[in-house]
């Protein structure tokens, strides 16, 4: 049968979270398959990062060192694993959609000429005691409350990226995993270089670190704009969020995205401010404690995913809102 | 140094309808029935910058799109913005690719064209957001890419270097031409169509191409070609209590601020 991989990302030397979250869920898919969780990992002098992997899920670790690998390089990294998949066909492999998951997923998947997926919420197996069990992936759909099942019945690898805070990792367990080293080639004429990753900090409070995140959507136009929204938060002291409408109209800048292509988060309180409710904004905050919804049409399917629900015109509800909450200071 | 720039642009429906469009459990297609389309907001970035290249170095630009008889507004709507010619590839054997299919179809069309330097897409369509179609677009075309592009700057010889944005900071990146690059919000701001380009326009060309035209293989191309299947539509299952307040606002704003003390305390 074959194997469960995760193309683990590291940066700088450090593992990213989503790595370790989508090995969490590949225990769960290779346990139900009865077959091995491996982890692919690239970079320079990274084989301490391989005991994580493995105490996190993976039962072998197939490793890739060379100095030319220290950064994320599109062409080689799309060929080193292109062609390790080709080697050993693992029936799944698991990307995390982070900037650079996003990077060398879809070359992958057009190098092997098979299925990806992107953004999935939720993975499941079906048909796992026949001869071609299926991935189910589940993605946000359009319209409403609606949610998208896809699969690739024919070509393998099946191919899916997760988005970072979606899945759950496992608890560390000792355990003892392979190493198995890979001959790393990397072409001398290297038509694409990463040159130098520059790490910069981001201001204001971390997305998917707070514990109230009031997001702002299109509905905000007629009401002036963002200005209500940053007071809202500011009140609970939260972070200020946005759909990706109000990302393209440049009310907020893209890292504040929440959404099935943007952040995913899971705060206690979750404000959504103006926001119909399309799924691909709502996939962002399924895990939060608690939803509230503020928008003007009594229709909008922001309220099947809300807790409480607030129906009017937002340039009244939200100074009553400072109001009251200013006077009873709600402590999150 | 003249430049040939492709910019690949598609129609999406309007993001102020999203919550109308629903989907055929039946045929399990999109309906976008009635609802306005515009083109990708990303993809007038990317025009945009094609734009700009052109105006520096001197060059071509022509606009791109695979979609049904109606995205040829989409085209025109690029044509009145800047870009010197269109191609809409439109073909009833296109219908239900996937991302994979969609890049295939592309490069067909685009190897048709001739000979270019620059391939310039959005980032992601507004839409399915996958970000996928650019970098498989090009691995079919052979040529290297780099995504989430914020910044383009040309070296000496035939090499730009960009950079590419991360969740925290970016990447400089150095690549030759020919080359994809698919481009993110913070690169520029898009200009707006003049009245004097959109009298223009009228007398660009648009050609209209299908498969075969194209040559494309029937295998690779529509459903057919796609590897991946929608499968099964369900409603999301939602435990969230529901509660609807309408009324006075500051009446229901403090009955809200009363449940939530209760809620988070819980």
């Amino acid at each position: 049968m074959n194997e469960v991989w995760v193309i683990a990302e590291q940066r700088l030397g450090k593992l990213m979270s989503v790595s370790l979250e989508l090995l969490g869920k590949g225990t769960e898919l290779a346990r139900q398959l009865k077959v091995g969780l491996a982890a692919v990992l690239l970079g320079d002098k990274v084989r301490a990062l391989s005991r994580q992997l493995v105490c996190y899920g993976a039962d072998r670790v197939y490793l890739g060192e060379d100095p030319r690998l220290r950064l994320y390089q599109s062409e080689v990294y799309a060929d080193l694993v292109a062609k390790l998949v080709d080697t050993h066909k693992p029936g799944i492999v698991l990307i995390g959609a982070t900037s650079i998951g996003r990077d060398l997923a879809p070359r992958i998947a057009a190098k092997l000429k098979t299925g990806l997926t992107a953004h999935c919420v939720e993975l499941r197996i079906v048909n796992e005691d026949t001869e071609k069990p299926q991935l189910v992936q589940v993605v946000p759909g359009w319209g409403g409350s609606l949610m998208v099942n896809i699969a690739c019945p024919v070509r393998r690898p099946q191919i899916a990226t997760v988005s970072p805070g979606v899945m759950t990792k496992c608890d560390w367990e000792e355990r003892e995993g392979e190493i198995i080293t890979l001959a790393v080639d990397v072409q001398q004429e290297l038509r694409v270089e990463t040159l130098e990753m520059v790490h910069e900090e981001r201001t204001g409070a971390a997305l998917e670190e707070a514990e109230v995140v009031v997001a702002g959507g299109w509905g905000l136009l007629s009401a002036g704009g963002f200005e209500l929204v940053e007071e809202l938060a500011k009140v609970l002291g939260g972070a200020v969020a946005g759909t990706r409408p109000a990302v393209d109209s440049g009310w907020i800048p893209e890292h504040r995205m929440v959404g099935q292509s943007g952040k995913t988060v899971s705060p206690k309180l979750f404000i959504s401010v103006g926001a119909s409710g399309a799924p691909q904004f709502t996939a962002g905050f399924l895990k939060a404690k608690v939803v509230l919804a503020i928008d003007q049409n009594p229709n909008a399917p922001i309220f099947d995913v809300a807790d409480i629900g607030l129906v009017g015109d937002l340039c009244d509800i939200l100074p009553c809102l400072v109001t009251e909450l200013k006077e009873t200071g709600l402590r999150i | 140094m003249s430049l040939n720039i492709i910019v690949c642009v598609k129609q999406v429906p309007h993001p102020e309808h999203f919550s109308r469009i629903t989907l055929d459990p039946i045929r399990q297609t999109i309906s976008r029935e009635g609802i306005p389309a515009v083109i990708n907001p990303l993809d007038l970035h990317a025009l945009e910058e094609a734009l700009r290249i052109r105006e520096e170095l001197s060059g071509k630009v022509t606009a791109i799109s695979m979609g049904p008889p109606q995205a040829r507004c989409a085209l025109e709507e690029a044509l009145a913005i800047g870009a010197d010619d269109a191609v809409l590839l439109c073909d009833k054997s296109f219908a239900g690719a996937d991302t994979l299919a969609t890049a295939y179809s592309l490069a067909c069309g685009i190897k048709k064209l001739g000979r270019f330097a620059l391939i310039l897409c959005g980032n992601e369509t507004i839409d399915s957001a996958t970000g996928q179609v650019g970098p498989q677009l090009a691995e079919f075309l052979g040529i290297p890419h780099v995504t989430s592009v914020i910044q383009i700057a040309f070296e000496q010889g035939s090499s730009l270097i960009v950079r590419q944005a991360l969740e925290e900071g970016y990447m400089k990146v150095r690549v030759k031409l020919p080359a994809m690059l698919a481009v993110a919000k913070g690169i520029n701001q898009p200009r707006l169509p003049t009245v004097w380009a959109i009298m223009e326009a009228g007398s660009k060309e648009m050609q209209i191409w299908g498969a075969s035209d194209i040559g494309a293989t029937q295998d690779m191309i529509g459903l057919e070609g796609s590897p991946t299947h929608v499968t099964g539509i369900f409603e999301r299952d939602t435990t969230r209590r529901r509660e609807i307040l309408e009324g006075p606002p500051r009446q229901i704003a403090k009955k809200a601020v009363n449940r939530l003390h209760e809620l988070i305390a819980t």
